[in-house]
């Protein structure tokens, strides 16, 4: 056994090396089925942090990923798809990708998890990668099945779920405090 | 289908040291969840091909920077030491005088016109990768009085999940500045910080034009037993 590389923060810096042209296009945004997913990102004063970087990844359409390990060769890729998105936070705190809502996937233990979107969180001051998800309004009886969300005091699951709102979904992330994103230990 | 493992050396989130934790961490214990097939898939090259340069941080302008011209170079693996191999590494860095090209850069040295301080490779079948750069130099933050980040570079990688993926920073054996560093000491033990700091590689220098640093990075590896329960 090889004993793992430490974290360390991404600092404040990072936009000289990892956001990219096209990041937040997990689509491009003339795509039929697009959707704007995004929100602003806070830390435990409620100040805004302009300097997070956010990551999501996520299954297609069919509910389908376009990885190795997802074997459901019935279940068909889309053509230029790869469910990766990157997206610096702005001088307002805010975020945004452009994407398709993806299918429900498959839970070890048997039936369907909800649609969903993994969100990882990297900033000045977070010394290790922070994993969320976030979930659909407009799937509440999956939400309510949904094995990861019950992992979750109930009181606090209505932070994972985005609210539609100007024509976009809205999936605001607080580091600490009051509302508080619940984070995983994945 | 096995998960990966949970072991890690990883800083906790809230390090007080580190100002910025201290508003920027959770308040509230993380959720454990079982792995998906969610966490065990992920952006494993990335989304956008690498360009034959991107990896020689010193020829992305008409000249050359100024500063120690160095060879960086190792080996991908994962916990059982097998190598991860395709796997997309980013790095970025500041110049030679400890000044990154950055709008919120706040440090009155100077700029190089000749370096931005941003590159990007694949490691090949064995996991390898190779950077061409220029070694960075320390630079003060407000973090406390006379406070000075320890010379680094930040490297990050996916490696084959979602949940492998690595932020990190590599630092200089011998630096004088690692005591004062509360981003380095966040990492508790000093074995673990041990495996942050490169190596001086006499073997990958080039005569008369480069010295080489080594640095070896460990993923997250996978559960000896299937994660179906």
């Amino acid at each position: 056994m090889t004993l793992p590389t430490p974290s360390q923060t991404v600092g404040p810096f990072f936009s000289i090396g990892l956001p990219y042209e096209g990041g937040p296009e997990v689509v491009p945004p003339d795509h039929p089925d697009a959707i704007r997913v995004g929100g602003r990102v806070f830390d435990g004063d409620g100040e805004i942090v302009n300097d997070a970087l956010i990551e999501t990844w996520q299954a297609n359409p069919a509910g389908r990923y376009d990885h190795p390990e997802d074997t459901r060769e019935e279940i068909a890729l889309s053509d230029g798809f790869h469910g990766f998105g990157r997206s610096p936070t702005d001088e307002e705190g805010g975020y945004e990708i452009v994407t398709v809502k993806p299918g429900a996937v498959p839970h070890p233990d048997g039936g369907l998890q909800a649609p969903h979107i993994e969100v990882a969180v990297f900033a000045r001051g977070v010394l290790k990668m922070l994993v969320t998800r976030l979930y659909f309004p407009d799937e509440a009886e999956a939400n309510e099945a949904d094995p990861v969300l019950a992992a979750i005091p109930a009181e606090r699951r209505d932070a994972l779920v985005a609210r539609e709102e100007g024509g976009r979904l809205v999936f605001d992330i607080r580091l600490q405090g009051e509302g508080e994103t619940p984070f995983f230990d994945v | 289908m096995n998960g990966y493992t949970r072991d890690n050396a990883d800083p906790p989130y809230l390090f007080p040291d580190y100002k910025a934790t201290q508003t920027r961490s959770p308040s509230q214990p993380l959720v454990p969840v079982a792995q998906t097939l969610s966490e065990v898939t992920g952006p494993v090259y990335g989304d956008r091909p690498v360009g034959e340069l991107d990896h020689d941080l010193t020829r992305q302008h008409e000249g050359e920077p100024i500063g120690e011209r160095i060879i960086l170079h190792g080996r991908v693996m994962d916990g059982d030491g097998r190598p991860v191999k395709g796997t997309l590494i980013e790095v970025w860095q500041a110049n030679s005088a400890g000044r990154y090209r950055h709008s919120r850069e706040l440090h009155p040295a100077p700029l190089d016109p000749n370096f931005d301080g941003g590159g990007r490779t694949l490691t090949d079948d064995q996991g390898n990768y190779r950077f061409v750069t220029i070694k960075p130099g320390a630079y003060p933050w407000g973090n406390h009085h006379n406070a000075w980040r320890a010379a680094h570079i930040h490297i990050s990688l996916f490696g084959p999940a979602f949940v492998t993926r690595l932020v990190t920073q590599m630092y200089f054996p011998g630096d004088p500045l690692f005591h004062q560093d509360p981003i380095f000491h966040s990492v508790r033990s000093e074995r673990d910080r041990d495996r942050m700091i490169c190596g001086f590689d006499l073997s990958e220098t080039i005569p008369e034009w480069a010295l080489a640093y080594r640095f070896d990075i460990v993923l997250r590896g996978r559960e000896a037993t299937p994660m179906v329960h």
